[in-house]
C-alpha cells in the first residue's frame, strides 16, 4: 500500500470522485451585516470571554470577523456586506445619513470575503472611532431615520443576484430595542410606518431579516417594542424568540463559527412499496466527512494557476488518441472488451429508485454492518400527494415493532441493500437533536465481509475466557471512567482545523502559528483520579496478575532482541561473505555483472546500504558507494 | 510455491435430491474458478463429485470402496476448462455418500502435496446432506469422522460445509438428517472447518467465499486504556467493499499482427501554463495552492510538513458510555475489528473481560486512534463488544468511525405532529402499517434470515464475472437479463408477496396516493426531473391518467403526428386519433398502439414498462370507445392476456387485474357484445388459470 502523507484526510477507499462524497453546489448564500454603530454600543458592556467587560459594539465586530475567517475557508462563494447605522460619516451609493458600507480595496461592497477584509476589519474598532465614528440617527427634531436608511442600503446591495439562485439575508446587529424611543407623536407613528414598509418590501423581495439582539445582564432586550413587527413574529413565534433571544448572542459566537451548510436535498427518490403503491422520498446527506478545500497546481515562479491537461496515449504505437469508448479486462490470456453501454448495462440490476423487500427485527442489523456514512430520508407530497401519510404510519409502525426495512437502491452507479432504520425526533432544550425520519444505511454484501475471527480461532483448544472476577473488576473500571454525557459530534477534527488555522496565517500574513487544541486526546487529570487509579490497578492485577508491568517490558525486550538478533546475524554473515570476493577488482574489471544477485547484496549489507531494487540498481549503488 | 497459492478441492453433491441446487452450485463453483482465474492465477482446482451414476476415483482402485464419487478434475492450476465443467455439472443417480467423497478429496490433496502447503489446502463440500452415510467396516461413523478429522488437522487442511437445504426437504427422513448434522458439527468443532446452513438459492450463492483475500492488519499495538494499563491489541477489517474491477482503457491503434500488443493506454496528464498553452511546467516548478476566499495561496510541502498535525501512533481509550449513546446512523465507514494479539492469554483475558463487561452493562468505549506513524489525522470512533460463543473463537470488538464536529449538519425537519391532519394516519391506516412491518418479515422464526448479509452476493460483481465468462467464448454476446435467484436481492421476492398479498391489499386500500394537482406536467420538467422515458419516473395513480387522456384527445394537435413513436407514445396515439385529413389514421393509430404495446410488455424487465403499457393501454381504451371500435379493443385485450400467459409474464395480467382495466361493455360502446358481467369477470376468470400455470 501506497502512503501518501499529503493525502492525509482521504482513506484508501475514500474516491473522491465519487458522487456520493460531493456537494451539489446549491445557490449561494449573500448577506448584509448591519451593525448598529450608535453611542449606545458603545456605552453599554457585557461579560466577555476572559470575565473583561466588552462593549456591545466589540461583541458584534468580532462575532462577525470570526464568522467571516470561518466562512471564507467553509463557503467562500457565499457574499457579505458590512454596513454600519448610526454613524456620523455616510459612505453609500444612495448618499443617506448616518450609513457607512465597510469595505477595503480590489473588492465590491458585497463580495467574497478577502483576507485582506478580514485583515483590515480585525483592526476595525480602531479605525472606526478615527474615521467613521459613531452618533445617534434618530434624533427628536429630525426628519433622519438611520434604521430606514440602513434597510435601503442593505436592500440595495442585495440587488445584486436573482432571488431564485441565491439566499439573501439581512442580519441586524442591535442592542436598540425600541429605536424610535426618542421621538414622539405623529413623527414616530410615521417613520416607524415607513421603517416596517421598507423592510416588509425589502422581505417582498425575497430578502430575509434576522435580528440578533444584544441584552444587558440587568435588562433583557425587549423585541415585543418594535422588531416583533418588523420580523413578522407572532403567537408562538414571538414566545419562542423572546425565551432563546437572552442566550441567543451567547451562543452567536459559537454558532457562527460552525460550519453552516445549508439544508439541501441530495436528491428526490421514489420508494415502492408493494403492488404499485409508490411514495416520494427526499434524501439527505446529514453526516459526511468533511475535506480541506480543493487544492490547484501554481506555477511555482508566477504563483498563477496552472492549467491540467489530459492525453490519452497508446502504450503499443505511442500515439495520441481520443478517450475510447471500450474498456478490457484480461482473462483466460485474452483482452475481453466491454463497452461503456455494456458496462452500466451489468450496473443497473434494478430500474426501482428504492424497492422495498421486507422488514426485520431490529437484533438483524449487526454492527458490522456499515460501509459509508448512512442517508437520511424525509417524505415530501410535493409531487405525490400521500406520501407523508404512508410514511408516518410505516414509521411508528417499525419504532413501535422494533424493526427496520431492507430495500434495493438502484442507484445507477452503486446500486446495493440498504437498512431503513426508523429514527424518532429527538427534541432537548437546545432544539431538535434527531429529526424524525429515516436512516438508510447501506450493508455490506457476502463479498464485503472477513471472517477475521475464523482465522484466529483456535482449533486445538478452547480460548481463554475471563472469569467472573475479571469481568466484575472490568464492570468496576467501566463505571469509573465513563463519559455521562458523550455527545457524537462534540469533537472537533484536530487535523482539520490546524490545517484551517495554519491556512489562515499563512494567508494573512500572521507571524505566529496559531495553536489548536487537540480535544480528541484522554483526559489525563479524570485518569489520574484516586478511584479510576484504584479501579484500574484492581482489574489489572485480576487480569494480568502481580507482575503486569515486568511483563510487558520483558515481552517488549524479548521481541526487539528477537528481532535485532535476526538483523544481526545477516550482516554478521554478509561481512564474512563479502570478504571473500575482490570488490575493487570486480567493479574495475566491469565483472560485477556476473555475480549473482545474492552476491551483490552481502557487498551492499556489509556497508548498510540498501537492498532493494534490480540488479543494475544495485550494481549501480556499489560503484556509487566505491566512488566510481 | 508462491506466497497464498491455494489448492482447493470442490466436494460436491449432485445426488437425485441436489438437481434443484445444482444450477446454483454451477455457477457459483464457476464463478469461484473465473474469479482465480483473474485474481489468483496460480490457485490450483480438482473437482470430486458424489451421488453420481458412475464411479471413477483412485481409492476405488486401490482399496476399493467409494462408490458413486467420480472425480470431474484433478488438481491442477485454474484454467478455462474447469469454468466450463462446472458449469455443466452432470445429474447424479443415486443418494451420495458424503464421508467416502471427502475422503477421496483429501486424498487427492495428500498425494499431490503431502504435508507440505500446510493452510493452503481446503475442501469444499456442497451437499444437503439428507443421505445416509454408509456404515463403516469397523467402529462406529463417528469414529470414521474422528480419523478423518485427526488427518485434516495433520495435513493442515481446512474444510467448508455448506449444507443447502431447501424448505421443501426439512420434514424428510429426520434421523438421518440428525445423524449427518451432528457428524458435520465435528468436523467444525475438531477442524479449521466452518459449516453454514443455506435454504435458499440467493444465499447458497452467497455462501461460498468467492475470492480470497489475505487478512493484513491495518495496527498492531497497544489498546491503551490509561497509560499503565495497555492491552496487546491487532486491528483488521471486518468489512471492505469488494469493488467493481478497474478495467483499462481499450487501444485498437496496434497493428492485428502484433501478437503482443498490450492495447492498453496510457493516461499522461501535463500541467501547462494558462497564457501560454504551449509552455509546460516541470513538475518542480509546481507548487500546491490552497484556496483562500477569492485568494489562492502557495504553500509548499516543506512548509506544510513544518507545520501540519502530526498525532504519535497510538490507539487510546477516552472513556466508556451507554451503548444508546451513539445511533447507528452515525457510524461513517467501513468496519474494523480488534483481535487480542494471538497467542497473548494476558491480552485475551484482558478483551474478553472488557467485551463481556460492556456487553452485560450495554456500554461501548470511545477511542482515539492514530494507526500508523506519520498519519495526518486523527480519529475518534466506537468501540462494539463482540462476545463469542464459539469456545474455539476468541472474543473480540467492533470498531466504527464516528463523525467530528464538522461532519455533521443540523439541518432541523418538521415533526411529523406539525403536519397537517390530513397527514397523519388515522387508526386503521395505522393498523394496516403495522400489519405490512409484521407479515412483510425477512427474518421468520424457525426459518432461515432472508437476504442476510453475510449470505448475500453482490447482483452486479455476480453479474460481469458471467459475463466476462460468457464473453470469452462469445465475444459479442449481449448482457444477459439479471437471473431469477438474483433479482430476489433486487425485488421483492414474488412468493412472499403472494403470501402477504391480502396484507399488502389492506395497506393500498387504506392508503390513497395522487399525483400533486397543482403540479403541472411542464413544471414537472422545468424542476429537472427526466422526461418520463422509461417509464419509471411517473406514478401509479388512478385516475389521473385519464382524465389526462381525454382532455388530449380533445386538443388538436399542432403538429401532424404520423406514427405511434417511443418517448410518447400516448400523446402521439391521441394526436393520430383526432387527425381528421383521413379515416386512415385512427385505424394506423389504433395498430400502431397495439403494437407499442405488445413491445413494452414483451421487453419489460421486471415489469418496468408495464405501467407505460398500461398508460397507452388505458389511452387505446378511451380511443376505442370514442371512435366505438370496442371489438379492436377487446380482441386485442383477450389476446394480449393470452400472449402473456404463453410467455411466462402473468405479472402483466395482475398488474391490469389491480388496475381494474376491463373489456369494453355494451353500455360503454353500442358495438360491443361483452356485457357488464362478462367484462368483471375477465380479469377474475384467469386467476386459478395462471395459478396453475405457475
Amino acid at each position: 500500500m501506497e502512503l501518501d502523507p499529503d493525502d492525509v484526510f482521504r482513506d484508501d477507499d475514500d474516491d473522491p470522485e465519487n458522487e456520493f462524497y460531493q456537494e451539489r453546489n446549491a445557490g449561494k448564500e449573500l448577506v448584509v451585516y448591519l451593525v448598529d454603530a450608535s453611542p449606545k454600543m458603545f456605552g453599554t458592556t457585557c461579560l466577555g470571554e476572559n470575565e473583561k467587560e466588552e462593549t456591545h459594539f466589540h461583541v458584534a465586530v468580532s462575532c462577525i470577523a470570526q464568522s467571516l475567517k470561518t466562512q471564507i475557508i467553509n463557503r467562500s462563494y457565499d457574499e457579505i456586506a458590512i454596513c454600519f447605522f448610526n454613524t456620523r460619516e455616510k459612505k453609500n451609493l444612495q448618499d443617506l445619513n448616518g450609513v457607512y458600507v465597510y469595505n477595503v480595496v480590489e473588492r465590491d461592497d458585497l463580495d467574497r470575503p478577502t483576507a485582506r477584509l478580514i485583515k483590515e476589519f480585525d483592526s476595525i474598532e480602531e479605525s472606526f472611532t478615527k474615521e467613521i465614528r459613531s452618533q445617534y440617527g434618530i434624533l427628536s427634531g429630525s426628519r433622519d431615520n438611520s434604521l430606514y436608511n440602513a434597510l435601503w442600503v442593505a436592500q440595495a446591495l442585495l440587488r445584486k443576484g436573482s432571488a431564485k439562485t441565491a439566499d439573501k439575508r439581512i442580519l441586524l446587529l442591535t442592542n436598540e430595542d425600541d429605536p424610535f424611543g426618542s421621538i414622539k407623536g405623529i413623527t414616530k407613528i410615521d417613520m416607524m410606518r415607513t421603517t416596517l414598509q421598507r423592510a416588509k418590501d425589502a422581505q417582498d423581495l425575497g430578502i430575509s431579516i434576522e435580528l440578533l439582539p444584544l441584552s444587558r445582564p440587568d435588562e433583557e432586550f425587549n423585541v415585543s417594542l418594535f422588531y416583533a413587527e418588523l420580523l413578522g413574529l407572532e403567537g408562538d413565534d414571538l414566545t419562542q424568540f423572546l425565551i432563546s433571544a437572552g442566550e441567543r448572542f451567547e451562543d452567536m459566537k459559537d454558532q457562527l463559527r460552525k460550519r453552516m451548510f445549508k439544508k439541501r436535498k441530495v436528491r428526490r427518490i421514489t420508494f415502492s412499496i408493494a403492488n404499485g403503491i409508490s411514495i416520494e422520498l427526499n434524501t439527505y446527506a446529514l453526516i459526511r466527512p468533511t475535506f480541506p478545500g480543493t487544492i490547484t497546481w501554481l506555477d511555482s515562479l508566477t504563483n498563477v494557476p496552472l492549467k491540467t491537461e489530459r492525453s490519452f496515449l497508446c502504450a503499443d504505437t505511442g500515439a495520441l488518441v481520443q478517450e475510447p469508448a471500450k474498456r478490457f479486462q484480461s482473462y483466460k490470456n485474452e483482452d475481453i472488451k466491454f463497452s461503456v453501454e455494456e458496462l452500466s448495462e451489468i450496473k443497473r440490476v434494478s430500474t426501482g429508485h428504492l424497492r422495498l423487500l421486507g422488514f426485520k427485527p431490529l437484533s438483524c442489523l449487526k454492527d458490522y454492518h456499515n460501509l459509508r456514512p448512512s442517508t437520511f430520508v424525509f417524505p415530501s407530497d410535493e409531487e405525490v400527494v400521500g406520501s407523508t401519510c404512508i410514511f408516518i404510519a410505516l414509521h411508528r409502525s417499525m419504532l413501535r415493532l422494533k424493526r427496520f426495512a431492507v430495500a434495493f437502491y438502484g442507484s445507477s452507479t452503486h446500486p446495493q441493500l440498504v437498512a431503513l432504520v426508523a429514527q424518532d425526533e429527538i427534541i432537548t432544550a437546545g432544539g431538535q437533536v434527531e429529526p424524525p425520519g429515516m436512516h438508510m444505511i447501506y450493508l455490506p454484501y457476502s463479498d464485503d465481509i472477513r471472517q477475521i475471527e475464523e482465522i484466529h480461532s483456535d482449533i486445538y483448544s478452547a480460548t481463554p475466557r475471563a472469569n467472573d472476577d475479571q469481568v466484575n473488576k472490568a464492570t468496576a473500571l467501566m463505571r469509573r471512567i465513563d463519559l455521562k454525557d458523550f455527545s457524537v459530534c462534540q469533537f472537533s477534527n484536530p487535523a482539520l482545523q490546524r490545517h484551517y488555522a495554519v491556512l489562515q496565517a499563512l494567508a494573512l500574513d500572521e507571524d505566529e502559528m496559531p495553536e489548536i487544541k487537540d480535544e480528541t486526546v484522554p483526559d489525563e487529570e479524570g485518569m489520574a483520579r484516586t478511584g479510576v487509579v484504584n479501579a484500574l490497578e484492581e482489574f489489572k492485577h485480576s487480569v494480568y496478575g502481580e507482575n503486569f508491568d515486568e511483563e510487558h517490558e520483558f515481552e517488549t525486550k524479548g521481541k526487539v532482541s528477537e528481532a535485532s538478533r535476526k538483523r544481526k546475524a545477516i550482516s554478521e554473515n554478509a561481512v564474512k561473505e563479502c570478504a571473500n570476493y575482490d570488490w575493487l577488482d570486480l567493479a574495475e574489471t566491469g565483472k560485477l555483472k556476473d555475480l549473482t544477485v545474492v552476491e551483490l547484496k552481502y557487498y551492499l549489507t556489509a556497508n548498510n546500504l540498501p537492498v532493494t531494487g534490480k540488479k543494475e540498481a544495485l550494481i549501480n549503488r556499489i560503484l556509487v558507494h566505491m566512488g566510481k | 510455491m508462491a506466497r497464498n497459492k491455494e489448492a482447493l478441492v470442490l466436494v460436491l453433491d449432485v445426488g437425485p435430491s441436489m438437481h434443484n441446487m445444482l444450477q446454483e452450485i454451477e455457477k457459483v463453483c464457476s464463478m469461484l474458478v473465473t474469479k482465480k482465474l483473474i485474481f489468483s492465477k496460480n490457485d490450483e482446482v480438482g473437482v470430486v463429485l458424489f451421488g453420481t451414476e458412475d464411479t471413477n476415483n483412485e481409492l476405488t482402485k486401490e482399496v476399493g470402496g467409494y462408490e458413486h464419487v467420480v472425480v470431474l478434475q484433478h488438481i491442477k492450476v485454474v484454467d478455462g476448462d474447469a469454468v466450463e465443467a462446472l458449469q455443466q455439472l452432470p445429474r447424479g443417480t443415486v443418494a451420495g455418500d458424503f464421508l467416502d467423497a471427502i475422503v477421496v478429496g483429501m486424498d487427492m490433496l495428500i498425494k499431490k502435496f503431502g504435508q507440505t502447503n500446510k493452510g493452503k489446502k481446503r475442501l469444499c463440500l456442497v451437499t444437503n446432506a439428507l443421505c445416509p452415510i454408509k456404515d463403516p467396516y469397523e467402529g462406529t461413523k463417528e469414529d470414521q469422522v474422528n480419523t478423518i478429522t485427526s488427518q485434516m488437522n495433520v495435513h493442515g487442511m481446512k474444510m467448508d460445509c455448506i449444507v443447502a437445504r431447501g424448505k421443501q426437504n426439512v420434514d424428510e427422513n429426520k434421523s438421518v438428517m440428525e445423524e449427518n448434522d451432528f457428524l458435520l458439527g465435528i468436523f467444525s468443532r475438531k477442524t479449521s472447518s466452518k459449516m453454514v446452513y443455506v435454504e435458499s438459492p440467493t444465499s447458497l450463492l452467497g455462501s461460498l467465499r468467492t475470492r480470497n483475500i489475505s487478512p493484513v492488519t491495518t495496527y498492531r499495538g497497544d489498546l491503551e486504556i490509561s497509560s499503565s494499563l495497555k492491552i496487546k491489541v491487532w486491528v483488521y477489517k471486518k468489512t471492505a467493499e469488494e469493488k467493481f474491477p478497474t478495467l483499462k482503457k481499450y487501444s485498437d491503434k496496434a497493428p492485428p499482427t502484433d501478437k503482443f500488443a498490450t492495447h492498453e493506454i496510457k493516461v499522461d496528464y501535463e500541467y501547462k501554463s494558462v497564457e501560454d498553452s504551449n509552455r509546460i511546467v516541470p513538475p518542480e516548478q509546481r507548487i500546491k495552492g490552497y484556496q483562500y476566499g477569492p485568494q489562492v495561496v502557495p504553500i509548499s510541502s516543506a512548509e506544510w510538513d513544518a507545520v501540519k498535525f502530526k498525532p504519535e501512533k497510538s490507539v487510546k481509550l477516552l472513556g466508556f458510555t451507554n451503548a444508546s449513546n451513539i445511533m447507528r446512523h452515525y457510524y461513517m465507514k467501513d468496519v474494523s475489528i480488534f483481535i487480542a494479539e494471538p497467542g497473548n492469554t494476558k491480552a485475551i483475558l484482558a478483551v474478553s473481560a472488557l467485551a463481556r463487561a460492556m456487553k452485560e452493562m450495554e456500554k461501548i468505549a470511545i477511542l482515539r486512534c492514530v494507526w500508523r506513524q506519520g498519519q495526518g489525522n486523527v480519529v475518534v470512533g466506537v468501540l462494539t463488544p463482540n462476545v463469542s460463543d464459539k469456545d474455539s473463537t476468541p472474543d473480540s470488538f467492533y470498531f466504527n468511525v464516528l463523525p467530528f464536529a464538522e461532519d455533521v449538519r443540523e439541518f432541523q425537519f418538521s415533526s411529523f405532529s406539525s403536519f397537517p391532519l390530513s397527514w397523519q394516519p388515522n387508526e386503521q391506516q395505522q393498523e394496516a402499517a403495522d400489519n405490512l412491518v409484521k407479515m412483510l418479515d425477512l427474518a421468520p422464526t424457525g426459518k432461515e434470515e432472508a437476504l442476510k448479509p453475510e449470505f448475500t452476493p453482490n447482483p452486479v460483481l455476480e453479474r460481469f464475472y458471467r459475463h466476462l465468462e460468457l464473453k470469452s467464448k462469445h465475444p459479442d454476446a449481449p448482457v444477459p437479463p439479471l437471473d431469477e435467484t438474483l433479482k430476489k436481492i433486487t425485488q421483492p421476492d414474488p412468493e412472499q408477496l403472494s403470501q402477504c398479498k391480502s396484507v399488502i391489499e389492506e395497506f393500498r386500500r387504506h392508503f390513497e396516493l395522487r399525483e400533486n394537482p397543482k403540479l403541472k406536467k411542464s413544471t414537472k420538467r422545468l424542476l429537472g426531473e427526466k422526461p418520463s422515458g422509461s417509464g419509471e419516473e411517473r406514478e401509479v395513480l388512478g385516475i389521473a391518467y385519464d382524465v389526462e387522456a381525454v382532455n388530449s384527445i380533445e386538443n388538436t394537435s399542432a403538429v401532424k403526428v404520423e406514427k405511434v413513436g417511443d418517448s410518447t407514445p400516448v400523446q402521439d396515439f391521441e394526436a393520430m386519433m383526432s387527425r381528421r385529413d383521413s379515416p386512415e389514421w385512427v385505424n394506423k393509430a389504433i395498430k400502431d398502439m397495439k403494437n407499442k404495446i405488445f413491445d413494452l410488455v414483451e421487453d419489460s424487465c421486471e415489469g418496468d414498462t408495464y405501467q407505460k403499457a398500461l398508460e397507452c393501454l388505458v389511452s387505446l381504451r378511451k380511443g376505442c370507445i370514442l371512435e366505438q371500435e370496442p371489438k379492436q379493443f377487446n380482441n386485442f385485450l383477450r389476446h394480449l392476456c393470452k400472449f402473456c400467459q404463453e410467455k411466462d409474464l402473468n405479472t402483466f395480467c395482475d398488474f391490469l387485474a389491480s388496475k381494474g382495466v376491463t373489456l369494453v361493455t355494451k353500455t360503454e360502446a353500442i358495438d360491443s357484445e361483452v356485457t357488464e358481467d362478462e367484462a368483471r369477470s375477465f380479469m377474475v376468470k384467469r386467476e386459478p388459470k395462471h395459478e396453475q400455470a405457475q
